[in-house]
């Protein structure tokens, strides 16, 4: 299984969980220890280990924050 | 060695989008713009912002954009291509702005087989004033001016404009896509090259008809409101092609 | 060059296309039809487009598209389609783009009547369109001062990025007269480097738009727009002025009516009563110098209009009470006679001589 690298724009995340609905392996959570300069919860994932670079949360992405890169 | 899977399209700038959180009018951007780059046209791109929540699109392409009167945006987009037959011009509207107070102009492009794309949000309501009623608005569904919900009595049924348009002749290429899961994503990008693709190989008018979320105004989380896309939207206004410019002959 | 016989309507087209107008957008209706038909027969034959539009509205908002992209463009209508062009014409003057609108007037309120009229004036200079804007308004009396506005009314357009009408009236288009079409010398015009013409991946993205929705930049871009309006004001001012140092009474009038005028000041003349004439060529900005040379003895103004009314609002303004208005008009389709002008004048000065 390919092996992904999953980056956020934080700072213009708008919390808004679509790419936290879509992923297959359910490793994106809101990251309730941050509110970025917009007032949000930023999404990141919880475990990049199981990541396999699906590209299904950029694609979903509303506001372009992630960058998916297969490793 | 890493590939990039994703990332930004270079045909959006750095301005952050005053989309609410969830709405997908977002997604629909990176598909406009991807498709411009992948098809090399960027740089001859001339984009027309309409009236509503994409009023205000021209602040995020990285491309010329025209900002149109409500429901103008076929009109001013056919005055640019007559003018630069060369360049790339499409529409960027709204389901007020086209399906309601702009119909015989977008119906009017459509009839003289106008080379340009257009690129249809149907939220089914009013976003930027508020969540009025629209002509696409479900029965049933409450809205600011429909606050019982929408009946057929007293406002009609939906408009379903992909299929109202591809009654035309001039219109070489029309689909309705949606954007509620990856794998539509995907679609709906294909659909819009093909709509552009359309455009560059002269053939005439070409419209995508984009199902999408309005999270704010239909009051559901942004997660729910792609569910209500797949349950209520997409039995109503079916996706698919209703015609391709191979097969208009 | 020699003249030819021409009706107004084609002269229009003719000397738009002399100037360099390529593109032409429009609707028909009465009584200026015969503008889009020119321009659908002639402007193909010189590489341009005429596209007759599903309305109106829809004529000038592509109108809005194709002075975006650059072009030298135009579209006529007669009033109540300048109606419908209101939207668009504020846009148009709220995005800073060039282009010429003909009106030749008809009769009104409503679908009123197809026959000559001078209804529209309020609408021409206080613009029936939303918000604080202006644009230039030329009132051509005769088919060759048609012409030669006509030419020299892109050029203006460009200079100061301002929609300009020529209003006419059903006469004026409908009309034969010799004209003369002069070699077109274009003005020193400025680039449009504010024109929609494809990045190509090398300049940063124009933006056409009139939309500002911070209140500061909003504000801003309104006292740029009065700065603009401020510098037509002072130069683009254009009148005809005969006899009015020395007149007993002075004639206001524009278009058709002025010729009208001149009729009865003739006739007048005859009879010893020396009546002057302020014509305005331009309605915006109306020529209030033009009152300041009006003998201060003067019994009054007469304003002489195809409307219950209009322009004497700003004869009134010009006048700022220093001598009686008075107003002597036909509407409905209907033109006072010079008789009628000599009568109203013979009434201001308490009689015949």
């Amino acid at each position: 299984m390919a092996k992904g690298l999953v980056t956020f724009n934080e700072d213009i995340c708008k919390g808004c969980e679509l790419c936290v609905a879509v992923c297959p392996k359910k490793i994106i959570e809101l990251d309730q220890s941050k509110i970025n300069a917009k007032g949000f919860h930023p999404a990141h994932v919880v475990n990049m280990d199981e990541c396999i670079a699906c590209g299904n949360c950029a694609i979903m992405c509303p506001d372009s924050v992630i960058t998916v890169e297969k490793l | 060695m890493s590939t990039i899977v994703y990332k930004k399209t270079k045909a959006l700038n750095d301005t952050q989008f005053h989309y609410c959180p969830g709405c997908t009018h977002g997604i629909i951007h990176k598909l406009i713009g991807e498709s411009l780059v992948e098809l090399g046209v960027l740089g001859e791109a001339i984009g027309v912002a309409s009236v509503g929540c994409s009023a205000l699109c021209y602040k995020y392409f990285n491309c010329d954009v025209q900002q149109a009167a409500h429901g103008r945006a076929p009109a001013v987009a056919t005055g640019i291509k007559r003018v630069r037959p060369e360049n790339v011009v499409f529409t960027l509207q709204g389901d007020g702005d086209l399906a309601s107070i702009g119909a015989a102009e977008i119906v009017h492009a459509a009839h003289r087989g106008e080379k340009i794309t257009t690129i249809f949000v149907n939220n089914a309501i009013y976003g930027m004033t508020g969540g009025q009623m629209a002509p696409t608005t479900l029965i049933g569904q409450k809205a600011t001016t429909a606050p019982e919900g929408r009946t057929e009595e007293h406002s009609g049924k939906p408009l379903k404009i992909a299929e109202m348009l591809a009654t035309i002749d001039g219109a070489k290429y029309v689909e309705r896509v949606s954007v509620h899961n990856p794998a539509a994503v995907r679609k709906a990008k294909k659909a819009i090259k093909r709509a552009f693709q359309c455009q560059l190989e002269g053939k005439g008018f070409a419209i995508v008809e984009v199902l999408s979320t309005c999270p704010t105004n239909w009051g559901m989380t942004p997660v729910n409101a792609l569910g209500w896309v797949e349950s209520d939207m997409i039995p109503y206004y079916p996706l698919g092609n209703l015609r391709d410019f191979e097969e208009a002959k | 060059m020699a003249k030819v016989l021409m009706k107004g309507n084609e002269a229009v087209g003719a000397a738009a296309i002399k100037a360099g107008c390529r593109y032409f957008f429009g609707y028909p209706i009465t009584p200026q039809n015969e503008v889009p038909e020119y321009m659908s027969k002639e402007l193909p034959k010189v590489g341009g487009v005429f596209l007759q539009a599903e309305s109106e509205v829809a004529a000038i908002n592509m109108v809005y598209g194709a002075a975006g992209a650059g072009a030298r463009v135009m579209t006529s209508s007669s009033s109540p389609g300048i109606s419908l062009k209101q939207e668009g014409i504020s846009y148009i003057a709220g995005a800073e783009l060039p282009c010429v609108i003909v009106n030749m007037m008809r009769g009104g309120p409503g679908l009123g009547s197809i026959q000559a009229a001078q209804a529209d004036y309020f609408q021409a200079t206080r613009g029936g369109g939303n918000g604080d804007y202006r644009h230039i308004v030329y009132a051509p009396a005769s088919i060759q001062e048609t012409v030669d506005i006509m030419m020299e009314a892109f050029d203006i357009a460009d200079i100061y990025r301002i929609p300009v009408m020529i209003l006419g009236d059903g006469m004026i288009g409908q009309m034969m007269e010799a004209v003369e079409f002069k070699e077109y010398v274009p003005r020193e015009l400025p680039e449009k480097d504010w024109a929609t013409s494809g990045t190509k991946e090398m300049k940063s993205p124009r933006v056409v738009n009139s939309l500002y929705l911070e209140p500061e930049l909003l504000q801003e871009h309104n006292v740029n727009l009065e700065k603009k309006h401020k510098i037509i004001e002072e130069k683009e001012v254009r009148y005809e002025a005969t006899g009015i140092e020395d007149a007993e009474v002075v004639c206001v009038a524009y278009g058709t009516t002025a010729r009208v005028a001149k009729n009865a000041i003739d006739d007048l003349a005859k009879e010893g009563i020396k009546v002057g004439l302020i014509r305005p060529i331009t309605l915006w900005p109306f020529p209030h110098e033009a009152f300041d040379k009006i003998n201060p003895q003067a019994k009054g103004l007469l304003t002489i209009e195809m409307s219950m009314g209009q322009m004497i609002d700003d004869v009134k303004i010009a006048s700022n009470g220093r001598w009686p208005v008075a107003f002597e008009g036909k509407t409905g389709g209907l033109v006072p006679s010079s008789v009628d002008v000599v009568n109203a004048v013979k009434k201001m000065i308490g009689g015949a001589k």
